[in-house]
């Protein structure tokens, strides 16, 4: 079952280190891209994106506002945000607003793991 | 300046410190107790002149900085700056509330070398770790002064040095701390710091996974 995943973050060299390990993990997923959150809500409301990932620290709103919005236009869509800033502050406000928290650099592991569980769940749902 | 590096090599460059000083504001908030807010930072390379300029346009004259020197296929020193009357507030966050303020003036130099090193370090041994090289530092040695003095350190610098100019805010919560880094490298660094890029933007990025999106 193929996926389609949004990469948000304000480095494009991020989104490619995403969209890079992304193709050793899930090769027949496509995805889309933003570099801010109004640039992701615009894609969100093109449709047809089932989950997505977020960097926290961007110009704007940061990852974590947008993850509020994009879970209150959509409460099941699985969510991960990505930082090197794991101070307790923000990896439980990750939690509180449904998403996933995630090291930067982001590694194989650590997305695969994000991804088996956002599959299962989506799953779950669509079934 | 800004064209010795092309764009992505750039955004490498601002992505690696992004990270680096995410992961010393992690550092930092273990020791101060509460959450380090961070801005996004803007990286940028200048000229000598043009970065006192910026300093001196947005800061008081007396500054506080905490400077290392670094060196290995990249040679260069590393500054954390901040201005002098948040240094007491700063070492406050750091050594508790409960001193008196003679205490805290004692332990300035050491909090002030303790917090620079660990900003300064959590850079630097990020971006040697993602250019897979080796980078050796200096202790931390603090200085103040205007502007100007913390680009002029002796060995004088020549003509050619580039600063990496980086801006960010830290703010701890009601306390309103916030500073600059800045990097000062020569030309023949900035080329061997270009080279490095590249080959870490074709390790991480490198492959079929171009920034194209897919249908």
């Amino acid at each position: 079952m193929s996926f389609r995943i949004l990469i948000v973050d304000d480095s494009k060299l991020a989104r490619m280190a995403v969209a890079k390990t992304l193709n050793a993990v899930h090769p027949d997923w496509s995805r889309v891209e933003a570099a801010n959150a109004d640039e992701a809500m615009a894609k969100i409301k093109e449709g047809g994106v089932d989950l997505a990932v977020l960097d926290f620290n961007m110009p704007g709103r940061d990852g974590l506002e947008l993850a509020a919005e994009l879970k209150a236009l959509n409460p099941g869509m699985p969510l991960a945000v990505i930082s090197a800033n794991h101070q307790i502050e923000v990896v439980e406000r990750a939690k509180a607003v449904g998403a996933t928290f995630l090291s930067k650099p982001l590694t194989e592991q650590a997305l695969r793991d994000f991804l088996d569980v956002a599959v299962k769940n989506l799953k779950a749902t669509a079934a | 300046m800004s064209e010795l590096l092309n764009e992505l090599e750039l955004d490498a460059l601002t992505e690696m410190v992004n990270i680096g000083v995410n992961r010393a504001a992690a550092s930092l908030r273990e020791m101060v107790g509460e959450q380090v807010h961070l801005s996004v930072p803007k990286v940028s390379l200048v000229g000598r002149d043009h970065a006192i300029a910026t300093l001196s346009a947005s800061e008081s004259v007396n500054l506080v900085g905490v400077h290392q020197v670094f060196n290995g296929d990249i040679t260069g020193r590393a500054l954390l700056i901040f201005p002098d009357t948040k240094s007491l507030e700063l070492v406050r966050a750091v050594a508790g509330g409960e001193l008196s303020l003679e205490e805290i003036i004692e332990l300035e130099h050491e909090a002030l070398a303790e917090v620079g090193n660990i900003v300064l370090n959590g850079c630097l041994a990020t971006m040697a770790n993602m250019l897979q090289r080796n980078l050796k530092m200096s202790l931390p040695e603090i200085l103040r002064g205007e502007p100007a003095t913390f680009f002029n350190l002796a060995p004088p610098p020549d003509a050619g040095e580039v600063v990496m100019f980086l801006y960010i805010n830290f703010a701890i919560r009601n306390r309103d701390i916030r500073g600059y880094i800045a990097m000062l490298m020569d030309i023949p660094s900035l080329a061997a710091l270009k080279v490095l890029l590249g080959e870490f933007i074709e390790r991480t990025a490198g492959g079929d996974a171009s920034s194209h999106e897919s249908a």
